[in-house]
């Protein structure tokens, strides 16, 4: 009996008139726990009820406090009839497992009703006493934390990062069950309220179990979706990331989060690592072999661009799996130590992070991404739980063997596989459930990323659309090269030192291509990085994740987003599954090629936190993709965009054509006046002549003449510059055309971007809105083309983020932050667009020093602050300013030379080692990295003392945010981003995770549709606010709407909507009250507190 | 294309103190964005009509959805669903409460709770004002009569500016005071809050009794009783005499009408005293104004009295009451007096 759980409920307020006769309410409780029910008395004629109840008292086990929801039901007693429900509240108890977080439950909490919202508010008061329970048969998982924050959060540090963590439950829909037809429509939902949040609880508690197997103690990136099947049932599964996490030091001392690890690092001299059998011992033997570290990766990746069939291998034959480490030969030993290794072991290298502590990070490959068209089949078993028996799989065919006419596609810097579904491969007697379509599709990314030379995937997500019994499973990710020290027993002193020595001169390595450059997975133009000049960078590089913090970029971001729709034919089953998965593969290849014009359109190189959402209807797929531009100074210019008419002897037509490309070259040249990117110039020969390439050419070509060969090759180099062609061939092109000058740019004093901080602007001030936006359109019926969709759909897009900015302007100057479009078609002729974003006011006068380089705030920073200069050796200055930017020679060589020099000698032994070396080639990495440190020890352990404390104060003088009014009580500030700015979060609460359902069958009364979701989705912020306050805390950071399903039916005044929602309770403090010191900078920036709490963590 | 549905919802609820004005003002969201058109807000901002348009029907939904809230301050302050600053709430429920003075004079001295649709609608003709705003501006009168209540529930909160304003228009609705007749149209909303103010302080149980809120809206019915003993004042022959004779006295030669209010007196002393002993009756209360203005106003204004004679006349009427020996309610006298003298003074204008 592990458990007692105590509940209270003091009183309620502004209760509903449920007596007409009286205009009172003759008001009680229930209070239900799992099966044990209690009540409390009558409280007669008062809509202001006082019970004051004793505490009623549940025992029960730590599981099913980790799995049940405690639900409160307010009724008004009649002594002839059924009581009346009034309302009901579920309290997720969680928070309260785990004791860093909250101790007690305790507040007003809005008192639901899913047909009428909103109706009073209970006084409630919850405690748990957990006895501890060390049988390690436990199904509970209690104590593990969960955060939905998808960096490491603020108050705590990574000790280890153990890897991916998932898991799904399934059940069947309670909305579909036959008893549905006799119950009320209340009951209904009820059912389903209870239901899913019985689910995500077991579900919570399953991940948990696998953490604390992997002897972590917390899920970061924590993030669980539920898909409603419909009658083929309900499903809710989740992702996330394990870890071991310390709590920073003393909460007495918030300031040491900033520096305590940097303290930290000065105590442990450089050598000593807490785990001897896992690093220390390793490297003797291994150094030599150090020279073969490349070459497996590269044969094995030209092997799987080569063999299109190598890349759907099973887990259990997959490289790099544990078992292979058996025949390691010299590695044997390494290998078998470290059986328990994070990556190589875990059956899937993923990260749902996408932001990293500092050095975490080595190499991004590019974005990983894979799809699968499934259908679901009908259960007619009414019985089954747990286990999806009866669904049909499809072998998946890669793309590129099935239609050889657009081998072609490919992008610089990224890396697409486009999934195919072959109907007649149908496999019905092997069933499959969703686990397993979900381990094809991971095994499908985990095989891109490999081919990319990487060994993890970052910034990793799943996600699902779903339209009758089509379902299309998506993962996206960054394939990515990681320090591999974080991901053992490695401490974080370690790794913090290895990043100031390797990384903090050259914010540039996250750039360089993990690749092999001459046997490159795709077409791709490489030059050298234009930081270092020592290692290959691709000319554009996409990524999943949010730009690292100390990566150098010039200007400001901005928000990029392809919009695109695909009229389909309506079809049933596999007909339908059939032709979706036909016309995905060019929506893909479409979506991305917006949004390689539209960033060349900015002048910028590369794109950060891309989401691509694809979403089936019943008569259309759309496709939309945002991701924050921004021109990374490590990549080469971009080159313009060229237009190359078909028609050449046609004067009118080309003089069109060249109105068009001034038009176009106007555009990029406003784009930069605009985002402030003015890179400096580079004279050709520091950069060096690029490699060896096939042509520096990017052929464009449009999905619907793909086929049509007399498309021609233009070489249309410029020098070094590749220029991008667009052809125009057909009124079509020539729209796209048209289409891609139309976005324009947000009024002046506004910026928006989709990650977490907007690249370029570093000087938040404190005032924050996070709101949510919803629109839905008709479109009309007739002849609708694709032409027409696409422009109906634009305009959507681009209506919505003009309302925002009009509705925003009292802001100004501030910038929309983690701006997260959804795209949903719940009919027909129906779109829906749902935006959840916060407005971030930021301070303009300091705006100008933001196209400093970080390495040159650094500096300043060192130099300004002269106190903390005196305590240190002057080299510090002298070391690292030359560092930018030119590299010091000395360790820049020698990580070039183990980098690049390599693989040209290896080549040749690159066959015989090719399998043995898939193995180990992640091993390899990490045994490389560790001799670079040793090499380099002893300088490095200085420096990093020397570099660390000055941050580390520097960073605590710079915390005088500009004091921000008191905030009142009762204020819950709420925002999708993981900080708030000018605050500094002092404890994590735990996750809330929500899950509401509202239906109306007066929806004209209410308002109609609007009014109807305006009111449910204030209710939903009402509940979480008051949940939040609950738990004593003062903010949601993380929070996301993943959900929000509506259903109208006008004819019948009736409307539906289900709304989940989530994120991370915290307690924040403003800096200006912690703030004792005063500042000594006036260059007051959260963006650097932020990052530099980072640092910490 | 056309848009199905539309919304915007911030954490904390956006308020926008144009729309808002314009909302109280009871603009139908076409007429709205008109206006906003006028004002020049897209040139400032470069929106789109469209985005006028959708901005304006989402505050309108907001304003909506508060409504039910504003109708009980309190409720605004302590409910969860709109997270609003203090300061705005304070905004909106001053805002919503404030009224047209227009209207006000002419529902001054109705039952509140009856304000029929036909009513509404020829106050709206009559005074311009649109009849949604006229709805709302009855509405908060009423919510402010039932909820005399509220102000207690809010203790916590001061009430809102004007709340004084809403005591004279319940006090008058509770004792349904004529302020309609012709002969009253002069009279502006302000006179009649100035005497309200004046009675509520002197008149009710609340003046005397200190137990009771001091809001109470009921005169004091003993006092109204008693008034019937002043009448003494002009049945009484020598006692009506003597009176005069000490006003005159006190007044010869400091007055500009002396020969006027020589010869008036006898009068204008028994349709004050009248009016007093009338009281008693609640049909009469409701003709108390109307009685002033026919036995006082009228009278003097038509003799030409400047304001200050009136005021020296009025101080020494009361006063010298004090002097008359075979009088015995002096305090009576001072209470109904010392009122009706403040009434009158704010009441005798053209």
């Amino acid at each position: 009996m592990p458990g007692k759980l105590k509940v209270k409920i003091v009183a309620g307020r502004h209760l509903p008139v449920m007596d007409r006769a009286s205009d009172l309410t003759d008001a009680f409780v229930e209070v239900k726990f799992g099966n044990t029910t209690f009540k409390t008395d009558v409280y007669l004629k008062s809509l202001n009820p006082q019970w004051n109840s004793e505490w009623f008292k549940f025992e029960v086990d730590d599981e099913d406090l980790q799995d049940e929801p405690l639900q409160i039901t307010v009724l008004d007693h009649d002594t002839y009839s059924a009581n009346d429900a009034i309302g009901k509240v579920y309290i997720d108890i969680d928070p309260l497992l785990y004791s860093e977080a909250a101790t007690v439950i305790s507040g007003w909490f809005p008192i639901y009703d899913t047909i009428h919202g909103i109706r009073g508010e209970i006084n409630v008061v919850v405690k748990v006493d957990l006895f501890n329970d060390l049988n390690r048969f436990r199904q509970s998982s209690c104590g593990v934390k969960f955060f939905c924050t998808t960096s490491i959060p603020k108050c705590y540090r990574a000790v280890i990062i153990h890897g991916f963590v998932e898991e799904l439950v399934v059940n069947e829909d309670p909305e579909y069950q036959w008893i549905d037809r006799i119950r009320t429509p209340r009951a209904s939902n009820e059912a389903r309220q209870r239901l899913i949040s019985l689910m995500s609880g077991e579900l919570q508690r399953k991940i948990g179990l696998k953490v604390l197997e992997m002897r972590g103690n917390a899920v970061v990136g924590y993030l669980q979706c539920f898909d409603l099947e419909g009658e083929s049932g309900l499903v809710v599964r989740a992702i996330g990331t394990a870890c071991t996490l310390d709590k920073l030091s003393s909460p007495a001392a918030f300031l040491p989060a900033c520096n305590s690890p940097s303290k930290e690092m000065k105590e442990i001299p450089f050598n000593e690592d807490p785990n001897p059998n896992t690093h220390s011992s390793g490297p003797s033997t291994p150094l030599k072999n150090q020279t073969y570290s490349f070459s497996p990766s590269k044969s094995y990746s030209r092997q799987s661009s080569s063999s299109d069939t190598d890349l759907s291998l099973t887990p259990k034959t997959g490289m790099g799996s544990g078992s292979a480490g058996k025949e390691g030969g010299p590695f044997k030993a390494l290998l078998r130590q470290q059986t328990q290794s994070a990556l190589e072991q875990r059956e899937f290298p993923f990260f749902t992070l996408t932001a990293f502590p500092p050095g975490f990070l080595v190499h991004v490959g590019g974005v990983v991404s894979a799809r699968s068209v499934k259908l679901l089949d009908r259960i007619h078993n009414p019985a089954f739980v747990g286990i999806m028996g009866n669904t049909r799989s499809y072998k998946l065919l890669d793309w590129n063997s099935f239609n050889s006419g657009v081998q072609d596609v490919s992008f610089d810097g990224k890396f697409i596989f486009f999934k195919r579904l072959a109907v007649g491969m149908l496999l019905s007697d092997e069933p499959e459930t969703r686990d397993a379509w979900w381990a094809e599709i991971r095994q499908e990314i985990k095989s891109h990323a490999k081919a990319l030379g990487c060994h993890a995937v970052v910034g990793y997500s799943e996600s699902t659309s779903i339209c009758e019994e089509v379902c299309i499973l998506s993962a996206s990710g960054t394939a990515a090269v990681l320090n591999p020290r974080f991901l053992q027993d490695g401490t974080v002193e370690g790794c913090l030192e290895q990043r100031l020595e390797e990384n903090l001169p050259t914010r540039c390595g996250f750039c360089h291509i993990p690749y092999d450059e001459l046997n490159m997975p795709f077409p791709a133009h490489l030059t050298y990085c234009y930081n270092c000049r020592k290692q290959k960078v691709p000319d554009v590089l996409f990524t999943t994740i949010d730009l690292p913090t100390d990566a150098t970029v010039i200007g400001k971001g901005c928000l990029i987003q392809a919009r695109l729709c695909r009229l389909k034919k309506k079809a049933q089953a596999e007909a339908n599954a059939t032709a979706i998965s036909n016309l995905l593969p060019f929506m893909e290849y479409e979506v991305h090629t917006q949004l390689m014009n539209k960033l060349k359109l900015k002048g910028m190189n590369a794109l950060f936190g891309l989401r691509i959402q694809i979403t089936v209807g019943e008569n259309m797929l759309m496709g939309l993709a945002s991701a924050t531009g921004v021109y990374l100074a490590a990549l080469p210019t971009p080159g313009g965009i060229q237009i190359a008419g078909k028609t050449p002897n046609d004067g009118s037509y080309e003089q069109h054509i060249s109105h068009m490309q001034k038009k176009i070259n106007d555009t990029i040249a406003k784009n930069k006046e605009l985002y402030e990117i003015n890179p400096p110039e580079i004279s050709e020969e520091i950069i060096g002549s690029p490699i060896p390439e096939p042509r520096q050419r990017s052929r464009l070509l449009r999905s619907q003449s793909e086929s049509s060969d007399e498309v021609t090759e233009l070489d249309l180099s410029h020098g070094k510059k590749d220029a991008f062609v667009l052809e125009i061939d057909d009124t079509d092109a020539m729209e796209d055309v048209h289409s891609l000058l139309t976005d324009v740019p947000p009024p002046s004093g506004f910026y928006s971007c989709n990650t977490e901080i907007m690249p370029g602007i570093n000087n938040w001030t404190s005032e924050i809105q996070m709101f949510t936006s919803v629109r839905v359109i008709r479109l009309s019926s007739l002849n609708l083309t694709n032409q027409a969709l696409n422009k109906n759909f634009n305009d959507l897009c681009e209506n919505l983020l003009k309302s925002l900015y009009f509705k925003l302007r009292s802001m100004i100057p501030c910038c929309l932050c983690h701006v997260n479009f959804t795209v949903s078609l719940p009919e027909d002729e129906l779109i829906q667009v749902t935006v959840t974003a916060v407005a971030i006011t930021f301070d303009k006068n300091q705006a100008l020093q933001t196209t400093k380089t970080p390495v040159e705030k650094s500096l300043q920073r060192a130099s300004t602050d002269n106190e903390e200069l005196l305590q240190f050796p002057l080299e510090l200055c002298s070391d690292s300013l030359p560092s930018h930017p030119f590299p010091p020679a000395k360790e820049h060589l020698e990580s070039a030379s183990s980098n690049s020099g390599i693989p040209a000698a290896q080549r040749a032994t690159s066959v015989d080692y090719s399998s043995f070396a898939d193995r180990c080639s992640s091993w390899i990495e990490l045994i490389k990295l560790k001799a670079q440190t040793i090499r380099r020890g002893s300088i490095k352990t200085t420096m990093t003392v020397e570099k660390a404390s000055p941050v580390g104060d520097g960073n605590f003088r710079n915390r005088s945010a500009p004091p921000c009014a008191n905030s009142t009580v009762g204020v819950v500030k709420m925002t999708p981003l993981s900080f708030i700015p000018g605050a500094k979060i002092t404890k994590y609460l735990g996750i809330i995770n929500m899950f509401f359902i509202r239906e109306t069958t007066s929806l004209r009364e209410e308002g109609g549709v609007s009014g109807f979701l305006h009111a449910f989705i204030a209710e939903v912020f009402a509940m979480v606010r008051a949940h939040v306050a609950a738990l004593g805390g003062n903010a949601v950071v993380s929070y996301i709407m993943k959900q929000c399903v509506f259903m109208e039916n006008p004819n019948k005044n009736q409307a539906q909507c289900l709304i989940n929602v989530s994120g991370d309770a915290v307690v924040f403090v403003r800096e200006s009250d912690l703030e004792v010191v005063s500042s000594q900078q006036p260059t007051t920036n959260c963006q650097s507190s932020c990052t530099e709490g980072e640092v910490t963590t | 294309m056309t848009s199905e549905l539309d919304i915007f919802v911030g954490n904390t609820t956006l308020i926008d103190e144009d729309v808002y004005r314009l909302w109280l003002d009871g603009y139908s969201v076409t007429d709205a964005v008109a206006l906003r058109v006028r004002s020049g807000i897209l040139e400032q901002t470069g929106a789109t009509a469209a985005v006028l348009q959708s901005d304006t029907m989402d505050h309108y939904r907001t304003f909506h959805m508060l409504e039910r809230l504003l109708h009980a301050p309190p409720k605004l302050l302590h409910q969860l669903i709109f997270q609003i600053p203090p300061s705005r709430q304070a905004l909106l429920i001053e805002r919503y409460y404030a009224f047209d003075e227009a209207f006000v004079r002419e529902v001054l001295g109705k039952k509140l709770s009856k304000g029929t649709k036909k009513d509404l609608d020829d106050i709206s003709t009559k005074t311009g004002i649109t009849l949604k705003s006229c709805r709302r501006q009855m509405e908060s009168c009423s919510v402010a009569q039932a909820g005399v209540q509220w102000r207690d529930l809010s203790s916590l909160q001061p009430p809102p500016p004007g709340f004084r304003d809403y005591a004279a228009i319940v006090f008058f609705a509770n004792n349904r005071f004529e302020t309609g007749k012709k002969k009253l149209q002069y009279l502006s909303f302000g006179d009649f809050a100035f005497c309200a103010e004046l009675m509520i302080q002197n008149w009710t149980l609340g003046a005397v009794d200190s137990q009771m809120d001091d809001m109470d809206m009921d005169l004091d019915k003993e006092f109204l009783q008693d008034l019937k003993e002043l009448k003494v004042l002009v049945a009484d022959k020598d006692l009506l005499d003597l009176h005069k004779s000490l006003v005159c006295t006190a007044l010869r030669g400091k007055l500009g009408v002396f020969s006027e209010m020589e010869a008036n007196f006898k009068n204008l002393s028994r349709g004050l005293v009248n009016v007093a002993a009338k009281l008693t009756h609640n049909k009469d209360v409701r003709d108390l104004f109307v009685d002033l203005v026919e036995k006082f106003v009228e009278p003097c204004r038509s003799d030409h009295w400047p304001l200050s004679d009136v005021r020296f006349f009025l101080n020494q009427y009361s006063a010298s009451v004090h002097s008359l020996d075979g009088f015995r309610h002096q305090a009576l006298w001072d209470r109904y007096m010392g009122t009706l003298r403040g009434c009158l003074l704010r009441l005798y204008h053209d």
